[in-house]
């Protein structure tokens, strides 16, 4: 079963990426993102992270890549054009890339001592237990104050965001953005 | 059925996850739209996050699923900030191909 589910889900996450290159209007890119990241989440879901495959399908799959639909959208973004790119990516850029992924995987499989995923077991054994409790006692105990931080970093965000993508000079236009409606 | 019990190796799992990163780097590599470089950067930081959890899952330490959780929120504020600033280049340069927002180019 855990095969299966793995084949599967894996096979999604990867023709989803690939579509994501392969695609060269940007909301269909988008589109396949959101196919790699819901399949991740069930991923995720295989190695019992349970609470981070629903933050990653609320997050990533929800908040994330409506963001990106939206700008998609609002910027009214055709299709785009193939040019060859610069020269610096494709004398270095896709040797590193190919050298990047001929080192990991080798790491990957010298590595020693790995276990295997079986399916239902998660970060404890303890059927008092659960993976969310351990999550929660961690990250509200000890972990607070960073969680806290977090929440800060994403007001500042939030309030960057406005300040970026604000029209320029709106002080001077407000009347005449009230004269356009 | 031994089939239905067979068990997945974590190294399928980091295999899996060196892929997408190597293809969020081509993405980033070949891309021509502004939006779509910006979405393979969140392809890499996905790969990152499932190594994180099958290392986690190796060495039952909950960190490694709070560090991931850490990464998502850090990713949403920097999609915000991103998308913010992709709008900014629009609206001043009237574009999103890359090559032609090449204004701090040597």
């Amino acid at each position: 079963m855990h095969l299966i589910l793995f084949f599967l889900f894996a096979g999604f996450c990867l023709a989803g990426a690939i579509n994501l290159l392969w695609q060269t209007h940007p909301i269909n890119s988008a589109l396949s993102l959101i196919v790699v990241m819901t399949s991740l989440a069930v991923l995720y879901l295989l190695l019992g992270a349970e609470f981070l495959a629903i933050a990653q399908i609320i997050v990533y799959a929800g908040a994330v890549m409506v963001l990106f639909t939206f700008v998609v959208m609002l910027l009214n973004a055709g299709r785009e054009e193939r040019t060859l790119g610069s020269r610096a990516a494709a004398r270095v850029g896709f040797p590193a890339v190919v050298v990047l992924l001929a080192v990991l995987a080798t790491i990957i499989l010298r590595a020693q001592g790995l276990a295997s995923a079986h399916l239902g077991q998660g970060l404890t054994s303890d059927p008092n237990s659960s993976n969310l409790v351990l999550l929660s006692q961690v990250l509200f105990h000890e972990l607070l104050l960073p969680f806290e931080l977090t929440s800060v970093l994403i007001l500042i965000a939030i309030l960057g965001a406005v300040a970026i993508a604000r029209r320029e000079g709106s002080e001077v236009g407000g009347s005449e953005r009230t004269a356009e409606k | 059925m031994s089939f239905m019990q067979h068990d997945v190796p974590l190294t399928w799992y980091l295999l899996l996850s060196a892929v997408l990163f190597s293809l969020g780097v081509v993405g980033f590599l070949i891309k021509r739209n502004l939006i779509t470089v910006f979405m393979s950067i969140e392809l890499m930081l996905n790969a990152v996050n499932l190594s994180f959890v099958a290392f986690a899952y190796q060495w039952h330490a909950v960190k490694g699923q709070i560090f991931v959780f850490f990464v998502m929120m850090v990713a949403a504020a920097e999609a915000a900030v991103g998308l913010a600033i992709i709008i900014a280049v629009f609206r001043t340069r009237a574009t999103l191909a890359v090559d032609r927002i090449d204004l701090m180019k040597l």
